[in-house]
């Protein structure tokens, strides 16, 4: 019988991720030296990689999580290329979930055909292409594109670029509104994305009166994990 | 708040650096190898298994399996490029999308290291910093993953357990509450508009939360237009 989660295939993915790997310590690397090269600030670098670690904890967590859901439908070792490098929690599923709806097999038992697993891992790698394609081919030319609306109005731009920004913010902030129409437990997403605002902000408060460098730098990686504290908390007290 | 002659100034500096600097072109160089090279990996993942495994995929079930996703990723894909590589610039885009979770790790960590250092994205300095935290934040993606994927049993039930469970199916409004603060305050303006928009119309029709990728252009496009607007009026 195909097994899942087989030494072969956790080698497979294994040395991709590797690869990877190298190519992000590759880019870590190069830009450190560019950057003391041109006269940065060391502990200005090496406080960036420091926060950069403290942020990223929690939310790798949480695709660990993720890596948990797939692997009972797709075992260890797929889940674990797909979400340590190139996808997201949203899309893989997605995309097993519509490979494995088109053979009529459910995504909650584990496969156990060899030619239904390598199906699923085309679709997976057939819908995650354009942005392997795109970016090589035309990221130089789109930046080209905004430095000509930079040169063109630079203050425009400016607000053009912030609203970019906002663009994303918004739509995210706006959707932990979703179930507000359920009542009280629907408002629970906004409390906690409230509550870590307002840690936000005491923390603002804090800086303003102490000028503690440190609280700033990780000042969204504490906003966070009290958010994500609080949600415990509420979400006992309210139910949901 | 910089005045108009000096936020000039400074854009003009950092457009005579960005454009002719042998080190992003460079990083354009690198980025192209590493991500083809990553792509014929990537391709090279099915087929070797397939071979190995001596199985081959049902093309129809691919075909079908893929217009399920395709029409809806392949776009989301196009919006993600036109509104993140501003954000994570050059090196950082090469790489971000490869290591993907973009929306909730790379592009927040890049804004907050951003933030932090006090420089802008489009500048040199800018640049090294969005490369740092990308490259950083790939980094302890992949070694808490292999922790975690390598002790799965006894892991298992701690992550899975039902007094953690809100803390991480909050995690997004945790991580956009306290971004918001930090953005928001700054360019309540600009804000105001898409955010009123969004809080709307999540509210009123919360199917769309789950297609919430592709609201983030709209959100980008009404910003823009009602940027546009207090810019031509002088409001802004």
């Amino acid at each position: 019988m195909f097994n899942l989660n087989s030494v072969f295939l956790f080698v497979v993915s294994g040395t991709f991720i590797v690869f990877v790997l190298c190519q992000a310590i590759f880019f870590l690397i190069r830009a450190y030296r560019e950057g003391m090269k041109m006269g940065m600030e060391k502990k200005v670098l090496m406080r960036t990689v420091k926060t950069s670690i403290a942020f990223t904890i929690a939310p790798a967590v949480s695709i660990l999580l993720g890596v948990i859901t797939l692997s009972k439908f797709l075992g260890l070792p797929l889940p674990w290329l797909r979400l340590s490098i190139l996808g997201a929690i949203t899309y893989e599923l997605t995309a097993a979930a519509s490979a494995a709806a088109t053979m009529g097999i459910s995504i909650s038992e584990a496969i156990t055909s060899g030619q239904i697993y390598v199906t699923i891992l085309w679709v997976m790698t057939l819908g995650i292409i354009p942005s392997m394609v795109l970016i090589p081919l035309f990221l130089k030319k789109f930046q080209s594109g905004m430095s000509v609306i930079k040169k063109r109005d630079p203050i425009w731009s400016e607000h053009f670029m912030t609203a970019l920004f906002m663009g994303m913010i918004s739509a995210f902030l706006g959707v932990v509104f979703k179930d507000v129409s359920k009542g009280l437990v629907g408002f629970i997403s906004v409390f906690i994305m409230m509550f870590s605002a307002a840690v936000m902000i005491v923390i603002g408060l804090l800086l303003k009166k102490y000028k503690i460098k440190a609280l700033e730098d990780y000042a969204l990686p504490i906003s966070m994990l009290s958010g994500m504290a609080f949600s415990i908390f509420i979400t006992g007290v309210i139910g949901g | 708040m910089k005045n108009t002659a000096e936020l000039r100034k400074t854009i003009d500096v950092q457009e005579a650096v960005v454009t002719s600097d042998p080190f992003i072109e460079n990083t354009h160089r690198y980025g192209r190898l590493w991500m083809g090279l990553t792509f014929l990996f990537m391709l090279a993942v099915p087929i070797v298994v397939g071979t190995y495994y001596d199985v081959h995929p049902v093309f129809k079930d691919v075909a079908k399996g893929l217009l399920g996703v395709a029409p809806i990723f392949w776009t989301v894909a196009l919006i993600e490029i036109i509104t993140f590589t501003p954000m994570l610039g050059t090196g950082g885009s090469y790489l971000g999308f490869v290591t993907g979770n973009l929306t909730n790790l790379k592009v927040p960590c890049t804004l907050m290291a951003l933030e932090n250092s006090g420089f802008k994205q489009g500048t040199k300095e800018g640049e090294i910093i969005s490369t740092l935290a990308v490259a950083t934040s790939s980094i302890v993606t992949v070694i808490i993953i292999a922790i975690g994927v390598f002790m799965m049993a006894p892991l298992t039930p701690i992550l899975n357990s039902e007094f953690l469970k809100p803390a991480f199916d909050q995690i997004l409004p945790a991580l956009f509450g306290g971004l918001a603060v930090v953005y928001v305050s700054k360019n309540a303006k600009i804000a105001a508009v898409p955010l009123i928009f969004m809080v709307v119309i999540f509210s009123l029709i919360p199917s769309l939360a789950s297609a919430v990728s592709m609201f983030v252009p709209v959100g980008a496009i009404i910003a823009i237009i009602s940027a546009r607007i207090m810019y031509k009026r002088g409001v802004l």
